[in-house]
């Protein structure tokens, strides 16, 4: 493990003022999710409806994926399947080099990140330009997204503005957000009308039909997809649902859970290419079929990916979502990541408070702090986790089942405390990082408790 | 065996036992008492507008002073005048300088303020995306409840594409300061039908 998330943290806590921003920003998010979610009264049975659509999906999703593709073919979309990322890329690139392409745009999809899409197509000479206003701010600057819903939220305007004094030549310090995305619309308006291929992600995939649904508040991937030749959609297999009925219970709780907002303003429902286009879907593996398999974490893959979970966590708002080093942040990316690669991301399930935010707002209801703390269990005991934390652990468990022990080490320790508070309060003890030690009692409540009761009685 | 048969084979393998379908009881689901000032309170909320128009005469007429004024302006509802057919075939560059577009929606969802339109009923695909102002005529009658009723009346897959549109195109991805114009329509009006 190169990288951690506490270390990524401390860098990013670094800067008191903007730590501040970016908690409350998000936490702001957060109550519009309350509001519109208190809008209805039928939300918790919305949610059950959610969860319970996407339990049967996963409990019959081969079948679903047949009756997918059959459909979709019928419809004449091509379907492709990828094992992993790099077949994802490959065949990404084998239909760019098919049809000779030069200019892509593409619309959010974190898929894509997850495989490293851009960077795979930069490497074989392809510039990818990703129209989501956030997105296209990080991609100019050489980042990743922060977030999943809202990909440059660790950046202030005047970072935009200077980002794009650089890359579209603004005026230097106008921080208008308003005069900024103007300028965005005319630079991605030209890329939009010169682009052949528009690569989208999808956010639902309806067996029943054969189409798939694809939602945003900007227009981007409609500008995209509906001017290119070629239009390739990819997904990950649990994007799939039964019906297109079902897309009213997603639909409702998607947009709410996400902002606020009742539904995006854009909510597309591709079924076929349009005469003289092509439409490609490409599903893809990577990982998800061994997380089906593993029982406390199948139901992970039920995630719509609307980042309630990250905009209500006290670790997320305060620690970053480049902190998490993964192309999926948050709670969330902490119970996908570990599946993916257990050792690089054995520390994320210990980011978390294990406070159980998370799963009151999901709206699929996915017990993601019950998950987190099912993979520390894992984790420690695949042996990935640092020795200094596995002795620390080793030590307590030592502790705690030795009561005689832990009176005596109790006893030592508040005298020592109060006697030497220099022995604990210093930087060789962990606990005392940003943090103010406790005052040593004199006695513990064990003592105090036995003493009251015999005066009781 | 292909990456086809690999995936579907590890999934049959590893996905849980055969559960049943919820089933969607619409009778626990919000009904408005006036479905229309839903649709026009929320709809205003982001970003759009809404008028209650008696019939089409008022529209026929802001459609031919539009169509005067020199901007190019697409009209795609035959109640309202000739359609402009021929924009089916244009590219994007020239799409790119239509000012407004009139367009007919097929159903309103009084929760949202989202207007479904189908592929037909926009002759291009982009024109409800690409055109600087958007306005969608709906008939007071066909605004539903919720998305369970949208879904209800709609047959999704009946046409290649088609889209449910709520307000302008928006986003806040600067600081969370709501902008209206991202790359869509600046502007969102409908027209609702009595």
């Amino acid at each position: 493990m190169t990288v951690k998330h506490a270390d990524l943290a401390e860098k990013f806590i670094a800067d008191e003022p903007r730590t501040d921003w970016h908690d409350e920003t998000l936490w702001f998010v957060r109550a519009k999710r309350d509001k519109a979610a208190h809008g209805l009264p039928e939300w918790e049975q919305l949610r059950e409806w959610g969860s319970q659509i996407k339990n049967r999906t996963l409990s019959n999703l081969s079948n679903y994926l047949i009756e997918f593709e059959k459909n979709a073919l019928a419809n004449g979309i091509k379907v492709h399947w990828a094992s992993d990322a790099k077949e994802h890329n490959e065949i990404v690139h084998e239909i760019i080099k098919k049809h000779k392409i030069q200019k892509i745009v593409k619309s959010k999809s974190m898929l894509t990140e997850e495989c490293h899409l851009n960077e795979y197509l930069q490497h074989h000479g392809i510039e990818v330009v990703d129209t989501d206003l956030g997105e296209r701010i990080v991609q100019f600057r050489k980042e990743p997204p922060s977030h999943i819903v809202l990909p440059a939220i660790h950046l202030k305007k005047e970072d935009v503005s200077a980002t794009f004094h650089e890359h579209l030549q603004t005026e230097k310090g106008n921080n208008d957000p308003q005069y900024l995305t103007e300028a965005a619309r005319q630079h991605l308006r030209n890329k939009f009308v010169e682009s052949d291929l528009a690569i989208t992600g999808v956010n639902f995939a309806i067996a029943e039909t054969g189409g798939f649904v694809v939602c945003t508040n900007e227009g981007n991937a409609d500008m995209g997809a509906h001017t290119a030749a070629v239009h390739i959609a990819c997904m990950g297999f649990e994007k799939l649902i039964p019906k297109a009925e079902h897309l009213s219970v997603f639909l409702r709780l998607l947009a709410r859970s996400a902002t606020g907002q009742p539904i995006t303003t854009y909510s597309s429902h591709f079924h076929k290419p349009r005469p003289n286009q092509e439409m490609h879907v490409v599903i893809v593996d990577n990982g998800r079929s061994k997380q089906l398999g593993r029982e406390d974490f199948r139901n992970s893959l039920k995630c719509i990916r609307c980042a309630a979970c990250f905009n209500t966590c006290p670790v997320y708002r305060r620690s970053g979502g480049h902190s998490y080093h993964t192309a999926v942040a948050g709670p969330i990316g902490s119970i996908l990541n570990p599946n993916l690669d257990m050792k690089a991301n054995a520390d994320l399930p210990f980011a978390s408070t294990l406070c159980g935010s998370c799963s009151n707002v999901c709206p699929v209801k996915i017990n993601i702090h019950e998950q987190l703390w099912k993979w520390r269990q894992v984790i420690v005991s695949e042996g990935y986790v640092a020795t200094g934390k596995k002795a620390g652990m080793k030590g307590a468990s030592f502790l705690f089942s030795n009561p005689k022990m832990y009176r005596l080490i109790g006893k030592v320790g508040r005298w020592s405390m109060r006697a030497f508070p220099l022995m604990i309060n210093n930087k060789a003890n962990p606990w005392f990082k940003q943090r103010e030690m406790p005052e040593a009692p004199k006695e513990s409540f064990r003592d105090w408790y036995l003493k009251n009761k015999k005066n009781k009685s | 065996m292909s990456a086809r048969e690999n995936i579907l084979n590890a999934i049959a393998r590893n996905q849980p036992e055969l559960i049943d379908v919820p089933v969607i009881d619409q009778n626990a689901v919000i009904r408005y008492e006036d479905k229309y000032v839903q649709f026009k309170t929320v709809l205003e909320s982001i970003g759009g507008k809404a008028e209650l128009i008696s019939d089409l005469a008022v529209l026929k007429q802001q459609l031919i002073a539009d169509k005067q004024s020199g901007n190019f302006v697409v009209n795609a509802i035959a109640e309202l005048g000739d359609i402009d057919n021929q924009i089916a075939k244009l590219p994007a560059f020239e799409l790119e300088k239509i000012e407004k577009a009139y367009i007919k929606g097929t159903v309103g969802v009084a929760e949202n303020g989202a207007v479904w339109v189908f592929e037909s009923q926009m002759i291009n695909r982009l024109v409800p995306f690409i055109c600087q102002h958007l306005i969608l005529v709906i008939e007071k009658k066909d605004i539903v409840d919720t998305m369970h009723q949208a879904y209800e009346k709609l047959d999704v897959s009946k046409e290649g594409f088609g889209v449910f549109i709520a307000g302008p195109s928006k986003t806040a991805d600067i600081e969370q300061s709501l902008v209206i114009g991202a790359h869509g329509a600046r502007s969102a009006k409908i027209y609702v039908i009595e």
